[in-house]
């Protein structure tokens, strides 16, 4: 696709490349050590092996044990796996039938608590959030009953970039004796994750989010949270994640997830003040914007707008034929003509919420690409509204 | 890739240009997954337009068990076929989402009429509201200065207006179901099948080795599961299928129907009423939930009313005139007068009585091949007995 060739990519919050030393870390375990992990012989360990040093690289980095991380296949399948593992294990042993999460959850989240709700019956509260798509920790004290199993609050918005009081959050689910999960699949490579730090029983990541592969992520699970597994099958990872394990993405993702951690300190400073730039050009360059998200509590490299009297799509496609990538809302929403849900959660009226567009950049952006999309972006968006 | 030949701009600067709001030659292609529209793409990027590839999302109804049809767009499958056409001809293919407007102003619609005992065409609201409507805005927002369909029918400038003309291919013209179309729209769309045969058109797909060359016809309403608007309607509006009494115009029952929608005005088949002669729905009677039936001769008729007449020259006539008229997709064309009433409404009388005139349906006016316009065919005047 040459039309890819001049590309400016600003949609890391959507994926991002794989990082060309992950690549090479991964490249043994396609055809040479190809065993599957649960083989007795020498090539099944030698896989084994493999993940188990990939479970441990982890572990070091999260500050947690080897035995508390289940790989899956992907950041989706993770919260899946928390929610509903939580919630028929609560079944099983008959005891609990809430859920509390936030009104701004990923589908990942938002939809598996409906079908709980919807199938098994379990009752489900959505706290709030304020125009800057803050939850109150107080709201979620609040909402917490004698019978409630588990808060799940995400670390960091998707669409919007905010991050969470989660460590506060994780305190008061501690003192009451309450499972706290966060899907901290936007956060990784960009804030601390430790769910020590977090106060986390149970926290989601996806490798392609931090230049990891695709189609392989992971659930921490705090040893004796009750859990269980929703896939059945073999005993592979405990038997809570059961199915032939994705070596080569494992050793991936803990190659990436350690790389990530290691330039977090200098990657997120960088991309800060390109962010910070972009934030400022975009603001004062088109009249009628504006920030949505925290303007401080936010991901390093996240930037999310909101146009009035401009449809976000038609920004998207017109910046595409100008060769930058950029999103409108989160990707896994992409064509919905409806605002986002989360622009309405935060109280944006119609004539803002249909005009968002995410900006999120990564390893390759550079000051080059901050000053194209300002030159590029005001034009689209003069054009689009003279219009009509 | 493989690029076609005349696609070959090598610096591909057009991108520089949308900056600059220039345009450039650029068009919006709405692809459907089908032939024709991959044709005309093709045709376009030969002409050394700037080519880019749209595909509406449209609304369509869940499908039910196999019942669902292998040619329907909007299918994962059609989708999959478009976005290769474009990867074909090296084009970029975005994929808009008109669910709710289409479902709002096409699918609701056919409800709503045949809730009012009429026989609606889905097609001519989509082609007004959505196609060249939505599609049209999205297409023109995209810094497109034309939509490309791969309709069969003619656009011709005349001085400072724009006529609508037949298809070359009279088999396949599909100038009838675009006749609300306004000035406006069609001064920003272009149809590059309309000099072509569906032959030519399938041999250009074959000589480039289109990836649909050999894709089969869509005929039915594009939303239908399994082609048939009344196991739709069954399904989505069954309080539409009460029983209720057959007629004839003297009042007499000669017995029961099974909901008002099974029936279209002309039907002779499905009655299940025995009668010396055949007999033919004649009126579709909602406010009684009545089904009025008659034989042959009283289903002709030499005049009729029509409502929310548009004429594509902008202006309506001030004087009567005549013209040629067809009163359905594929029905011949037919010597007319028309009389221009207030309020968007005309009077059409008939050069020979007509038989098939079903309201709800559009009669669509001609001067030769060029399209005058249409409106929406109303409830005959019976003389109640």
């Amino acid at each position: 696709m040459d039309r890819l060739e001049r590309h400016i990519y600003l949609d890391h919050s959507a994926t991002t490349p794989v990082d060309p030393r992950v690549v090479a870390a991964m490249a043994p375990y396609w055809s040479e050590i190809f065993g599957n992990s649960e083989s007795s012989h020498a090539m099944g360990q030698a896989a084994a092996s493999a993940l188990e040093q990939a479970r441990q690289t982890v572990a070091d980095v999260l500050g947690c044990r080897p035995a508390e991380i289940v790989f899956t296949g992907s950041g989706t399948e993770a919260d899946n796996l928390a929610l509903r593992g939580l919630a028929w294990a609560a079944r099983q042993s008959g005891r609990g039938n809430h859920l509390v999460t936030t009104s701004i959850e990923h589908h990942a989240v938002g939809h598996t608590v409906d079908q709980l709700r919807d199938l098994f019956g379990f009752q489900v509260t959505r706290v709030p959030v304020d125009e800057y798509g803050r939850v109150d920790p107080d709201d979620v004290a609040a909402a917490i009953r004698p019978d409630t199993i588990v808060v799940s609050v995400m670390y960091a918005n998707n669409e919007v970039g905010t991050v969470q009081p989660v460590a506060e959050i994780g305190q008061i689910c501690r003192e009451r004796g309450v499972a706290f999960h966060t899907d901290a699949i936007q956060a990784a490579g960009r804030l601390p994750v430790a769910p020590d730090g977090l106060n986390a029983d149970l926290l989601a990541l996806s490798a392609h989010k931090f230049y990891g592969p695709k189609g392989v992520g992971l659930l921490y699970v705090r040893r004796g949270t009750p859990l269980l597994s929703t896939i059945t099958g073999g005993a592979h990872e405990r038997g809570r994640r059961p199915g032939t394990v994705n070596v080569a993405g494992i050793v991936g993702l803990g190659t990436a997830l350690c790389l990530a951690e290691e330039e977090r300190a200098t990657e997120t400073a960088r991309l800060r003040r390109l962010r910070d730039r972009l934030i400022e050009g975009v603001l004062e360059r088109i009249p009628g914007s504006r920030l949505t998200g925290h303007p401080a509590q936010r991901l390093a490299h996240h930037a999310s707008f909101a146009f009035q009297r401009v449809e976000g799509e038609s920004v998207v496609l017109n910046l595409d034929l100008a060769g930058i990538a950029a999103s409108s809302g989160a990707a896994c929403a992409e064509g919905e003509p409806e605002p986002s849900f989360v622009l309405v959660a935060l109280g944006l009226t119609p004539e803002w919420s249909v005009g968002s567009l995410r900006l999120s950049l990564g390893h390759a952006n550079d000051e080059a690409d901050v000053a194209r999309i300002l030159e590029v972006l005001p034009g689209v968006v003069r054009r689009l509204r003279a219009r009509g | 890739m493989k690029r076609m030949a005349n696609g070959e701009r090598a610096d591909r600067d057009w991108r520089s240009e949308i900056e600059e709001g220039q345009g450039g030659g650029r068009v919006v292609v709405a692809l459907s997954g089908g032939v024709d529209s991959a044709v005309a793409a093709a045709l376009l990027v030969e002409q050394g337009y700037q080519v880019v590839g749209v595909m509406l999302r449209l609304w369509a109804e869940p499908g039910r068990g196999d019942e669902a049809r292998a040619n329907r767009c909007c299918l994962p499958e059609a989708v999959d076929r478009a976005r290769r056409v474009a990867d074909g001809l090296d084009i970029p293919f975005y994929l808009i989402n008109a669910e709710t407007p289409f479902k709002a102003q096409v699918v609701d619609y056919l409800v709503v009429e045949y809730a009012a005992g009429r026989t609606p065409n889905p097609c001519v609201p989509c082609n007004r509201t959505i196609r060249f409507g939505l599609l049209l805005e999205r297409a023109l927002a995209l810094g497109a200065e034309s939509l490309v369909t791969g309709h069969y029918a003619r656009v011709q400038k005349v001085e400072d207006h724009y006529l609508l003309l037949r298809g070359c291919d009279l088999h396949k013209d599909q100038s009838y179901f675009l006749h609300a179309l306004t000035q406006e729209q069609l001064a920003h769309v272009l149809f590059p099948l309309g000099e072509l045969t569906k032959q030519e058109v399938r041999a250009i797909a074959r000589r480039r080795g289109l990836p649909v060359a050999e894709q089969p016809e869509s005929q039915d309403i594009c939303f239908l599961a399994d082609g048939d608007y009344r196991h739709f309607l069954a399904h989505q509006a069954p309080h539409l299928f009460r029983p209720g009494p057959i007629r004839d115009t003297a009042g007499r029952v000669l017995g029961q129907h099974r909901g008002l929608p099974a029936y279209t005005v002309g039907q002779r088949k499905g009655l299940r009423v025995a009668a010396a002669e055949p007999l033919y729905v004649l009126a579709i009677e909602p406010a009684e939930n009545a089904l009025i039936v008659g034989p042959a001769q009283e289903l002709s008729q030499v005049e009729c009313l029509v409502a929310e007449m548009h004429y594509i020259g902008g202006a309506t006539p001030m004087v009567p005139f005549q013209a040629t008229a067809q009163i359905r997709y594929r029905a011949r064309a037919t010597e007319v007068t028309v009389t221009p009433l207030p309020g968007q409404a005309a009077h059409v009388r008939f050069l020979s009585p007509q038989r098939g005139l079903t309201p709800g349906q559009f009669l669509v006016l001609y001067d030769g091949e060029v399209v005058l316009g249409g409106g929406v065919i109303c409830k005959a005047q019976r003389p109640m007995l």
